[in-house]
């Protein structure tokens, strides 16, 4: 996904003059060919976050189209005042992009883990949050959020070499979702991904739909603004809704869905599973899929939760 | 020019104690101790014309030290950025003008300011921005020595003299001025972190320093003008110490830190007014 980033960003940069490059010191060698083609254009700012969050909202205010890159959590948890007051109040057009979201960097501890970075960066007013799925998304986010004029946005990218799913950027339009596997009949369960999780999802949702559990999959990737009629169609449709996030459960996508569902004047028929991290830190080391397994972010699981809800459904229509 | 000048710092002082009384805005030392600063600036350094506060080519002043906002409102109302309707309103319920700016309240504010250690990193975005797009404009950031206890300061200050592109390297079209009045909000800034010594700091850090007396407005418009003309023998950015007295221009409040957060009763604006020699 990084590199689908970068790559997006240069294609921007070519087009649009007002495009500059920021890094707080990561990415060696990964921007030379930006570097050498826009020598003013892009500036490693140094491992000094909350300037470089203060100096992109000047260079905005000015007119230029600033785009942060750095580690998820240094790029969140780290300026989160910077972001609040220089970008959001200041309703300033800044792309700031996390990489490393979730537990891509599983091994290098829980410093480095951000499952809370979606959470924070929703209840900012005026900050839009994206979570793309795979390569393909994150240029379909990176194009996005060029369109955006008056205020930030927040993109939460995985490591690199994840798998693509889509062929090619798909078209992705302000607070929508991406179907990408529907249903002929009812939808007994929607599976609703939320950014480098989909992977599992789309094995999960395959893996239901072998055993005749007729199941959708969408692609979440815009948790700020929702979409809410997807949700509305998936909660009035099926019988379990799952969120899927690499993320806690608390405040993540999974509790944006919770607090959508808890405002419906009627309670929808459809009933909700959200799957994420814990309310903790993990401190036994290990790989992304080590630490995937231990919090339950499997398509196993995936499918094994989906059932368990389905059937807990079922069972009060079974007695009557 | 600076009798002329001396004239209207008085004028703005009695203002921003008459506002302080009037809609119970604390801060009136940190207000007082800026103002000989912000006078010189407006009144014979900057290039922004009132009637085009959006010109992109503007210089830029950014009041880092957000609390003493009311100093920076009388002074733009002063130079015509906004009517006396608008300050009248200060601090009322719906109004444009709260204790501490929002973003582009009135014409002329750059930035909303009031907590601390933000100015800088914005003011050297809109430094490195005129280099990118070769525009000429100047910007100036007004800082409080308490500010500099926030480390995005010097995260701002390392920055700027090393950022580099194809246009050259360092910020000299950025300068910092630190209202250097000794005093924070609970205490000698000195004595609460280790301040001193605050110009040889800046001059570790990279930039071309001077200190100045910050009510002398002599000294402090050929200072800026100096900056604002180029130094050939210097390319980076330049911080300007101004020494400061805060609550300066009123005998009673001057260097009494109890007027960081007390508010002038009647006889104290008047007192105050008789001292500065003007009516409001």
């Amino acid at each position: 996904m990084r590199n689908a980033f970068r790559d997006a960003v240069h294609e921007l940069a070519k087009r649009d003059e007002r495009v500059v490059l920021l890094s707080a010191d990561i990415g060696n060698r990964m921007f030379d060919a930006f570097k050498e083609e826009f020598p003013d254009r892009f500036y490693n700012v140094g491992i000094a976050e909350q300037n470089m969050i203060g100096l992109a909202s000047g260079l905005a205010m000015a007119g230029l189209r600033p785009y942060c890159y750095t580690i998820a959590n240094f790029t969140t948890y780290r300026v989160i005042e910077q972001l609040r007051v220089d970008l959001c109040y200041h309703h300033q057009p800044v792309v700031v992009a996390g990489v490393g979201g979730g537990l891509s960097y599983a091994t290098l501890g829980s410093t480095h883990h951000s499952c809370e970075d979606i959470g924070m960066l929703r209840s900012l007013p005026g900050m839009d949050v994206l979570c793309p799925g795979d390569p393909p998304e994150v240029t379909a986010c990176v194009q996005l959020a060029a369109q955006r004029d008056d205020g930030p946005t927040y993109i939460r990218l995985g490591k690199k070499g994840e798998p693509p799913i889509h062929e090619g950027a798909p078209n992705l339009e302000p607070g929508k979702w991406l179907k990408l596997r529907d249903s002929a009949e009812a939808p007994e369960v929607v599976l609703l991904s939320c950014g480098n999780v989909l992977p599992i999802a789309v094995d999960a949702a395959q893996q239901l739909k072998d055993s005749g559990v007729p199941t959708e999959l969408l692609s979440c990737v815009s948790v700020k603004p929702l979409d809410t009629t997807a949700l509305a169609d998936a909660f009035s449709r099926a019988r379990i809704v799952l969120t899927l996030e690499e993320h806690s459960t608390h405040t993540g996508f999974g509790g944006a869905v919770a607090e959508w569902l808890a405002d419906q004047s009627t309670p929808p028929p459809a009933r909700l599973v959200r799957l994420g991290t814990p309310d903790a830190f993990l401190h036994r080391t290990g790989s992304q899929d080590y630490a995937r397994s231990i919090t339950g972010l499997t398509a196993e699981n995936v499918v094994a939760q989906a059932r368990l809800a389905l059937a807990e459904r079922m069972a009060p229509e079974a007695r009557r | 020019m600076t009798t002329e000048l001396a004239k209207t710092a008085a004028r703005l002082r009695a203002t921003v104690i008459q506002m302080s009384h009037e809609k119970h805005c604390p801060h009136l030392g940190s207000a007082l101790s800026c103002l000989d600063i912000l006078t010189a600036l407006y009144g014979g350094v900057l290039s922004i014309d009132p009637k085009k506060p959006d010109d992109a080519n503007r210089d830029r002043f950014i009041l880092s030290k957000g609390h003493a906002a009311p100093a920076l409102y009388a002074t733009l109302n002063h130079f015509q950025f906004f009517g006396d309707d608008v300050l009248a309103r200060f601090n009322e319920d719906g109004a444009e003008l709260a204790e501490q700016p929002s973003p582009g309240c009135v014409p002329g504010m750059e930035a909303a300011t009031g907590s601390l250690g933000h100015g800088l990193p914005i003011g050297l975005g809109l430094a490195l921005a005129a280099k990118i797009q070769q525009r000429g404009y100047r910007v100036y950031v007004c800082l409080s020595d308490g500010e500099c206890n926030e480390g995005s300061v010097w995260e701002a200050a390392m920055t700027a003299p090393a950022l580099s592109g194809a246009w050259g390297k360092g910020l000299d079209n950025l300068c910092a001025i630190v209202d250097y009045n000794k005093l924070q909000a609970t205490g000698r800034s000195n004595d609460i972190l280790h301040l001193e010594n605050l110009a040889d700091k800046w001059r570790a850090f990279g930039w071309h320093t001077v200190e100045v007396d910050g009510h002398d407005l002599d000294q402090l418009v050929q200072t800026f003008t100096t900056f604002r003309d180029g130094n050939e023998n210097f390319r980076g950015p330049t911080a300007v110490i101004a020494h400061t007295t805060k609550g300066k221009g009123v005998s009673f409040m001057e260097d009494d830190n109890n007027w960081h957060y007390r508010i002038p009763k009647a006889d104290e604006v008047e007192a105050a007014h008789r001292e500065l020699g003007v009516s409001v």
